[in-house]
């Protein structure tokens, strides 16, 4: 069987698990979940690294070779402020990919999709690779990739809220219809859900509270990525179809035949 | 830029035909009960092994065009504006070298061709042309629409493929759909029947859908014309250009017909046969790929076939049509494109319709949009 790895931009990924670093009780934990959920793809929001030390306890943690840092601009209102989260990210962090969060409401942090649109136009023409976290909403992800989003990364649930795929509707007409890989951010609280986003064929998933604020953060990880797994492999081998009742009625075809 | 050569060149016609006729019995059964289907389905379902379940994706269309579409059917008629043109094309009554009379309407008469269809009900209309750039250019079809568009609703055309400026030219004068057939995606087939003219070029006619996505249309049709090739490889290189437009150009609807050669003076005899059978297997298979495309019909077909697929998958038909320039009033014995089978008049067809529960829909848009 062909690699089945996803790219995003330059990047080939072989695991499908996109993580957090929010939340852990401590950088030592978020290390080892990190480690074994396999994630090669980790968010930091910009608002939370030291960007004056140079021995950022979290970024230290995070220092392994499989390990790409995406930072995030969670935190900020609004486009602009958005632009210069990530403009200071690139020269922080030395990376021009980003993932843009942009939520005015403090309390959901819910996307707004006005901002997030000007801003990924804006940033995809300074030469980001951006990845907006927005509603699942289908007409916002073809505008997202028309104005040159690498991938779309629509909700399943509000973000922290371990709900799972509420949007599950929407999520399966975004993957119908987008050329650029879809992720599923926010929303996932358990394995299940996660094979569920990838059954259905979303390309990633990232997940952040549900591996940080388990009482095993370690093991949960791993189980995350076997879901991953589990739900890719399904996917790529295609379910079996549910049934449905034959009905009996007068033939239809019958014509052809007279 | 985005385009459809590319993503043919990655597909050998040899190989998909062959993979179509490698469908099994069970491949069917998947694909008949798969929830989201996809193009390998399309192939199962238009393979001789779905012929056993043609029943049973006649139901299933059926439903599913309830479904979506509910109890209507979209009403249009063709209008034959010239049948003037520069290409030679095998199978076609207007083409180059076929000795006929050749005439493009005035602006009188066509006015007076669309007042005939416009107090039979017709709302939506469908303009015609050969190709013939410097008699029949863009500056005639802005014209053109700009006289229709106080008729009616909803103007579409079937002409010779334009470049995107041009589209956009007649987008702004109110022009709502363009049709546009690639007849045969098989290339080296396709230079067979199209020796000399603008239409000769492949490559320029498969990139018009691409253009008109770009220039904004509200609807393309495509379509393969059945007999030039094998209709099931031609039927899944439609599909595979349908699903490549609705990813691309996501503002716009797509419609598809299923032209079959049909006689004319002097014609071409189909290389390969497709059979009633056939059509509606093919028929069914597109609802079941996709529930939201549009299914045309044409009065090339016959009444008894009409009036059975109107309520297994078809959405949109016409009715009555002429397939000559100034054939409803102005010169109704000029010499036709091709022979149309069903002849009964609108208001017959209406009634048919009636019959079957259907309603037939004239109005469906509203120009100042």
């Amino acid at each position: 069987m062909k690699k089945d790895n996803l790219q995003i931009a330059d990047k080939v990924f072989t695991s499908r698990l996109f993580t957090g670093t929010g939340k852990f009780s401590s950088s030592e934990i978020m290390q080892q979940a990190i480690l074994a959920s396999g994630s090669e793809l980790v968010t930091v929001a910009l608002k939370r690294v030291e960007l004056e030390n140079d021995n950022d306890q979290m970024l230290g943690a995070l220092k392994d070779p499989y390990i790409n840092l995406l930072p995030n601009t969670s935190g900020v209102r609004n486009a602009k402020e958005a632009i210069f989260a990530a403009q200071m990210a690139r020269e922080a962090l030395e990376t021009n990919w980003i993932k843009l969060e942009i939520h005015p409401d403090p309390k959901y942090l819910l996307p707004d999709p006005v901002e997030t649109l000007k801003a990924c136009e804006t940033l995809a023409k300074q030469g980001f690779v951006v990845m907006p976290y927005i509603h699942a909403d289908p007409v916002l992800c073809k505008r997202l990739e028309e104005v040159g989003a690498q991938c779309v990364m629509p909700l399943g649930a509000p973000i922290g809220s371990n709900k799972g795929l509420k949007t599950q509707d929407f999520l399966e007409i975004i993957i119908e219809q987008s050329r650029v890989p879809v992720i599923v951010d926010a929303g996932i609280g358990s394995p299940s859900h996660a094979a569920h986003a990838m059954e259905m064929g979303a390309d990633a998933v990232l997940v952040n509270t549900a591996i940080a604020v388990s009482p095993n953060p370690v093991e949960i990880s791993k189980a995350f990525k076997k879901a991953v797994e589990a739900g890719r492999m399904a996917f790529n081998a295609q379910l079996a179809p549910q049934r449905d009742k034959a009905e009996a009625s007068s033939p239809l075809t019958q014509f052809l035949y007279e | 830029m985005n385009s459809f050569k590319k993503l043919l060149a990655e597909y050998s016609w040899d190989r998909e035909l062959e993979s179509i006729f490698a469908k099994s019995d069970a491949d069917v059964q998947f694909a008949l009960q798969n929830r989201k289907r996809g193009l390998d389905d399309f192939k199962a379902l238009i393979s001789p092994a779905a012929k056993p379940y043609l029943e049973q994706m006649a139901k299933q269309s059926r439903q599913i065009t309830k479904n979506r579409f509910g109890n209507i059917m979209q009403m249009y008629a063709p209008m034959y504006l010239s049948n003037e043109c520069q290409n030679i094309c095998t199978y076609c009554g207007f083409s180059l070298t076929n000795k006929i009379p050749r005439r493009t309407l005035t602006d009188d008469e066509i006015k007076r061709e669309a007042e005939f269809l416009k107090n039979k009900g017709y709302d939506h209309i469908l303009l015609v042309t050969g190709e013939a750039n410097s008699k029949v250019g863009v500056d005639y079809m802005s014209n053109a629409i700009q006289i229709l568009k106080s008729y009616f609703s909803n103007i579409s055309i079937e002409i010779q493929p334009l470049d995107q400026n041009e589209y956009e030219r007649l987008i702004q004068d109110g022009l709502y759909a363009t049709l546009v057939y690639q007849e045969t995606y098989h290339r080296e087939t396709y230079k067979i029947h199209h020796p000399k003219g603008k239409k000769s070029n492949f490559d320029y006619r498969l990139a018009t859908a691409d253009r008109l996505g770009r220039a904004g249309i509200h609807k393309v049709g495509i379509g393969a014309l059945f007999g030039l090739e094998d209709w099931r490889a031609d039927s899944f290189f439609t599909a595979l250009h349908l699903k490549y437009l609705q990813k691309t150009y996501w503002k716009t609807r797509y419609s598809i017909s299923f032209p079959r050669l049909r006689p004319f003076s002097g014609g071409l005899e189909p290389k390969v046969e497709m059979t009633d059978a056939d059509l509606l297997q093919l028929i069914c298979a597109y609802r079941l790929l996709d529930e939201d495309v549009e299914l045309s019909i044409s009065t090339r077909e016959s009444e008894v076939f009409r009036d059975h697929v109107a309520h297994l998958g078809i959405n949109s038909m016409s009715a009555e049509s002429k397939t000559n320039p100034g054939g409803y009033v102005v010169e109704p014995q000029s010499l036709e494109q091709f022979e149309i089978s069903d002849e009964r008049s609108t208001e017959v067809i209406a009634e048919m319709l009636h019959q079957n529960g259907i309603e037939p829909v004239w109005k469906d848009w509203e120009k100042s949009w």
